[in-house]
């Protein structure tokens, strides 16, 4: 599966929500995907890749469920400031 | 592995002066050529800040591959309330680096005069001195040297070696921590990495051996003195472990900003540098012609490579580079800790695929599925060990970019038969 391609990040707002994976304890149940294929693809081993840009306001429901819904409790919303580099 | 005698290439020597001097490594030649141990008079409440200051102003970054200024790692711990540990990293997990080894059997003394130093200015609890398990040398003249201390009444804070796994990630900082804490030694996800490492509750810093052993001629000699070598955005020295195709391989120390030519040049290149591996086997390849580059965080990064951890792996024109990273990168596959999926399952698939390439079995669509499989793994685990696989295999593509053009014709070459250059442990 092709990764999402780089977009110019906005500035952190208030209520900005991102999706992110704890991939230790992610086990390619794959629910995710199928709730938010917006944001979630799954790469060719089945294992989610997360678009990081802020969660829009129509999908927050839907990726609250995907949290509620995920089997292992891998899926993060993250509300600090923009990731940048990976750590 | 051979120690060279720098002083013949006019190199500073600092961290092994004591060896070279007196070729002994005992309490008694150290003391000789380095003086005793600046320690904090008792109730000396300046002497942290007087350290950190030294070490900020030396402009130290850690030895360990990640770079990091090193008083930045002081200064968070000293804000945190409870009494922390201090935790020397020996594990040294990289196959080609030999650097923390030899310092902790040539020089203790300074690694634990660093730790104990740092304890001090931190009001640590204990130090715990973090070797391979398998290295019953390395357990045996730790064990010489703290007892020499101990008879010497020196030190406030207990130290304890602690001997564990030492897989390739096992020194890991949070792997580490966990392996302290007696869990399996496998990173940890972590939320953001300002979040601090802590062993069974307790806050943890975590220094790489030499980066101590740093720390403690900084507190003897200065800052001024430190920066006297290296350059202005690199100061000091660092210690390099050369490797692959010289005729001198060994641990040397070198200035920072010495050109990476120079660097091998001291380790006498059996033949003429085809390419240079630097930073380790999660590092990046640096080509032939580039190596005039200075060996700095900078210049390398902006030549397409990497400072990471002090190793410099040297292959000849003749070696096949493809099949080189091919063997690496396998290898690297195999020490996934096996936590996360893109790790677990994309370093094997890419190794596959390069394997194939320099096999000839591969062409152009075996290229493209490994370059879409780098981009997808890249980030994707819990700690860098993909995204050092990555960054190894991607300057390869571009480092031995003309093998390659032969390779993806269904062609192997010549030297994919000669004899492996870069030392990989057999897996276990």
């Amino acid at each position: 599966m092709q990764r999402r391609p780089e977009r110019q990040a906005p500035s952190p707002g208030r209520h900005e929500m991102r999706l992110r994976v704890n991939p230790v304890a992610c086990d390619a149940f794959g629910y995710c995907a199928e709730l938010i294929p917006e944001l979630i693809t799954l790469d060719e081993w089945g294992y989610p890749v997360v678009d990081e840009d802020p969660v829009p306001a129509h999908l927050r429901g839907l990726a609250l469920r995907a949290l509620r819904d995920c089997p292992r409790r891998a899926l993060l919303l993250d509300t600090s400031a923009a990731r940048g580099s990976p750590r | 592995m051979t120690v060279v005698d720098s002083t013949v290439t006019a190199q500073p020597v600092r961290l092994l002066a004591a060896w070279h001097e007196t070729g002994r490594a005992d309490l008694e030649a150290h003391r000789a050529v380095h003086g005793p141990l600046p320690v904090a008079r008792r109730h000396d409440r300046e002497y942290p800040e007087r350290l950190l200051d030294a070490v900020a102003r030396s402009g130290l970054t850690g030895r360990g591959g990640a770079g990091f200024p090193t008083v930045r790692k002081l200064q968070a711990i000293a804000r945190v309330r409870r009494r922390p540990l201090v935790v020397v990293n020996a594990l040294e997990g990289e196959p080609a680096s030999s650097k923390d080894a030899v310092l902790l059997t040539l020089t203790p003394h300074l690694v634990l005069d660093g730790a104990e130093l740092v304890g001090e200015a931190i009001g640590a609890v204990e130090i715990a001195v973090c070797i391979p398990e398998h290295r019953d040398d390395l357990a045996r003249h730790l064990g010489a040297a703290l007892a020499e201390r101990a008879a010497a009444g020196m030190g406030t804070a207990p130290v304890r070696v602690s001997r564990l796994v030492g897989r390739y990630v096992s020194g890991e900082e949070s792997a580490l921590a966990d392996g302290l804490a007696g869990g399996e030694g496998r990173p940890h996800f972590r939320v953001s990495k300002g979040a601090p490492l802590a062993v069974r509750r307790r806050p943890a810093l975590v220094h790489n051996a030499e980066t101590l052993a740093h720390i403690a001629l900084i507190a003897r000699h200065g800052p001024g003195w430190f920066r006297s070598a290296g350059s202005p955005e690199a100061p000091g020295t660092s210690l390099v472990s050369v490797s692959g195709m010289v005729q001198r391989p060994g641990v040397y120390e070198v200035e920072l900003g010495t050109p990476v030519g120079a660097i091998v040049d001291q380790a006498v290149p059996a033949e003429p540098i085809g390419a240079v591996l630097v930073g380790g086997y999660g590092g990046a390849w640096l080509s032939g012609k580039d190596v005039g580059t200075p060996y700095t965080p900078k210049a390398l990064a902006a030549a397409g490579s990497t400072m990471g951890v002090g190793v410099l792996g040297v292959v000849g024109r003749s070696t096949c580079g493809v099949a080189e990273t091919a063997r690496v990168a396998s290898y690297l596959a195999g020490e996934s800790a096996g936590q996360c999926g893109p790790c677990t399952f994309g370093l094997p698939a890419i190794a596959r695929d390069l394997l194939a390439l320099a096999h000839g079995d591969g062409d152009q669509r075996t290229l493209a599925r490994l370059q879409m499989r780098l981009d997808v793994v890249v980030g994707r685990g819990a700690c860098r060990h993909p995204d050092g696989a990555v960054r190894l295999v991607r300057s390869a593509l571009s480092v031995f970019a003309d093998d390659l053009a032969h390779h993806v014709r269904h062609r192997p070459c010549s030297g994919w038969n000669r004899r492996p250059l870069l030392p990989v442990p057999v897996s276990r």
